[in-house]
């Protein structure tokens, strides 16, 4: 085994990682605040897939990438937003129907997209400048993936600046620290929720667009994605930003380098040994996040 | 004149345990009132129940003479009441700065116009929030806690004040000053107080009103200046 097979399998580590982030940033911010499981997170992921198909096959060309994820963002956020409106917000404080009630709605759009879309799956044709590969030593590292890896930073740095700067991401600190208090103090705690969830799928509607970068499009290409997010949010310590990231580094390295020595099953099963492994040495986490009242507001 | 706040038979639970029961109050704007009782009796079930923290689990409350008993907590601070939780509750990992422009959020209220920025008198006040602006409010003493988290009720403008033992574990010397500062709010803001207070001496010089709680029952209740303070601690502390 040589140094560059090693670094190129650190640097397939980092680009899954990055995947994981955008799949599981929305997971880990509601769950955060809110104290939900969102089932159908991954076909919101799948949704953002679709909308990049759609949306690329109106404007091909160099930057239709970026109207894809522009799209995917908006189309998602809407999508997370309408169905915390329609159905999460109405079951706060019952954590085993919000999980049951998302699961069918997984259920269903998955079933929608094959309806619309057929079971087989469609393929995003990726613009021309994400073909090739950069070449860095004797390495040569795919733009497709460098491009993905790219874009997770640019998410993470915008939400952190969101979450700083903003009235808006105070507010959201501020919910998330207490709760109660913050309703005492006038804050609109459910409207808080509501845009927390949306801002999420809107995340994970940008992950869609990069998996559909990666392989074809299908209604079940959440499924393979949610299963490691979950395991993220745990790891990270459920609901930490960074722990998430730090967590996804984790999992995605894990995952890379088990996979020199075996199959990519296996290689998964390793990943859930090594989770289960780190959570009995810390329990909490990567990033413990306060015990935060979960009181009547 | 309408009451600014009024308690008709309201009752309090938490899950199946009932805290409290048949509880009428009602205060007059400007007004400062005293809630004593020993620990355990349900006073801070009662603040959090006219904050609107805790649902009743029946009766009414009414602010202004409109009915809020349906509302969230959120709509109760907008509507104009201010709340200082007892162990404070500051944000922690929110800089003192933060804390009070999070309290700003109660000014979304109906025809309010002026600026949407933390009043000077809140720094008037408590000068020591202007040193300590940067800095996170988890790390503060309890006395600089307590002073943020009135400056944070303040922010909000609210013409009733609910202070839940704002005193608690604080030396005395800061214990002084905020009870200087909460003389000042109602003398020169015109703000309405209902306090929760240990300390009988500074309650009972304080307030016009006292309501005296037992076991989740309000069973006296009447005027500081024709009732002896001394009656009131033997009812107290029974
Ligand atoms: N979150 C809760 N869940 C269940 N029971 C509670 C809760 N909070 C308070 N209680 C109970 O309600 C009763 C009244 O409590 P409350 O905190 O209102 O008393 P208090 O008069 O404020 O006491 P203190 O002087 O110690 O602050 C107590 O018997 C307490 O055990
Ligand atoms: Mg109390």
């Amino acid at each position: 085994m040589d140094a560059a097979f090693l670094t190129g399998q650190v640097f397939n580590g980092f680009s899954v990682a990055s995947i994981y982030i955008l799949a599981a940033l929305g997971l880990a911010l509601s769950f955060g605040l809110m104290r939900v499981i969102n089932m159908a997170h991954g076909e919101i992921l799948m949704v953002g897939s679709y909308l990049a198909y759609l949306t690329i096959l109106f404007i091909p060309g160099p930057l239709g990438i970026f109207a894809a994820m522009l799209v995917a963002f908006i189309g998602a956020g809407l999508l997370g937003a309408g169905l915390e409106a329609a159905l999460v917000s109405k079951l706060t404080a019952r954590p085993l129907d919000t999980l049951l009630a998302t699961w069918g709605v997984s259920l269903i759009l998955q079933q929608g997209a094959r309806d619309v879309f057929g079971a087989t799956g469609v393929s995003v044709t990726a613009p021309a400048w994400l073909d090739g590969a950069i070449t860095i030593g004797a390495l040569p590292l795919p733009a497709a993936r460098l491009f993905i890896m790219a874009v997770a930073v640019a998410v993470l740095g915008g939400l952190a600046l969101f979450l700083r700067m903003t009235r808006v991401g105070l507010l959201v600190r501020a919910v998330n620290q207490d709760r109660a208090t913050a309703s005492a103090m006038g804050v609109n705690v459910r409207q808080v929720d509501a845009f927390i969830f949306g801002l999420g799928a809107g995340v994970a509607g940008i992950g869609g667009v990069v998996l559909a970068l990666l392989g074809p499009v299908t209604p079940n290409v959440g499924q393979s994605y949610i299963v490691t997010a979950f395991l993220v949010v745990v790891l990270g310590g459920l609901g930490s930003m960074i722990g998430t990231t730090i967590a996804a580094v984790m999992i995605g390295l894990v995952m890379a380098l088990a996979q020199i020595f075996v199959d990519v099953s296996f290689a998964q099963v390793l990943t859930l040994l090594f989770v289960v492994l780190f959570l009995q040495f810390r329990p909490q986490g990567v990033i413990a996040i306060r015990s935060r009242a979960l009181d009547a507001e | 004149m309408t009451d600014l706040i009024n308690l008709r038979s309201v009752s309090a639970a938490y899950g199946k345990g009932q805290v409290l029961w048949d509880v009428a109050l009602d205060m007059k704007a400007g007004e400062a009132a005293t809630v004593l009782g020993r620990n355990g009796v349900g006073k801070t079930t009662l603040m959090k129940t006219i904050m609107g923290q805790l649902p009743v689990s029946g009766g009414y409350i009414y602010v202004n003479g409109e009915e809020v008993t349906a509302m969230g907590a959120y709509q109760r601070a907008r509507a104009g009441i201010g709340f200082v939780p007892q162990g404070r509750h500051v944000f922690p990992h929110l800089t003192v700065s933060e804390n009070l422009e999070v309290g700003l959020a109660a000014l979304a209220r109906k025809g309010f116009k002026g600026p949407r920025k933390v009043p000077d008198m809140v720094f008037d006040l408590f000068p020591k929030l202007t040193q300590i602006a940067n800095r996170k409010a988890g790390v503060l003493s309890g006395g600089e806690q307590q002073q943020l988290a009135i400056g944070r009720a303040l922010a909000g403008q609210p013409s009733l004040l609910l202070l839940d033992e704002p005193t608690e574990g604080i030396q005395p010397n800061i214990v002084q000053q905020i009870e200087d500062a909460l003389l000042r709010v109602r003398t020169e803001l015109g703000v309405a107080i209902l306090i929760v207070e240990q300390n009988l001496d500074f309650a009972w010089s304080f307030a016009e009103r006292y309501f005296v709680m037992q076991r989740g029952r309000i069973v006296k209740q009447g005027k500081t200046a024709e009732d002896s303070a001394a009656d009131i601690a033997k009812l107290v502390h029974v």
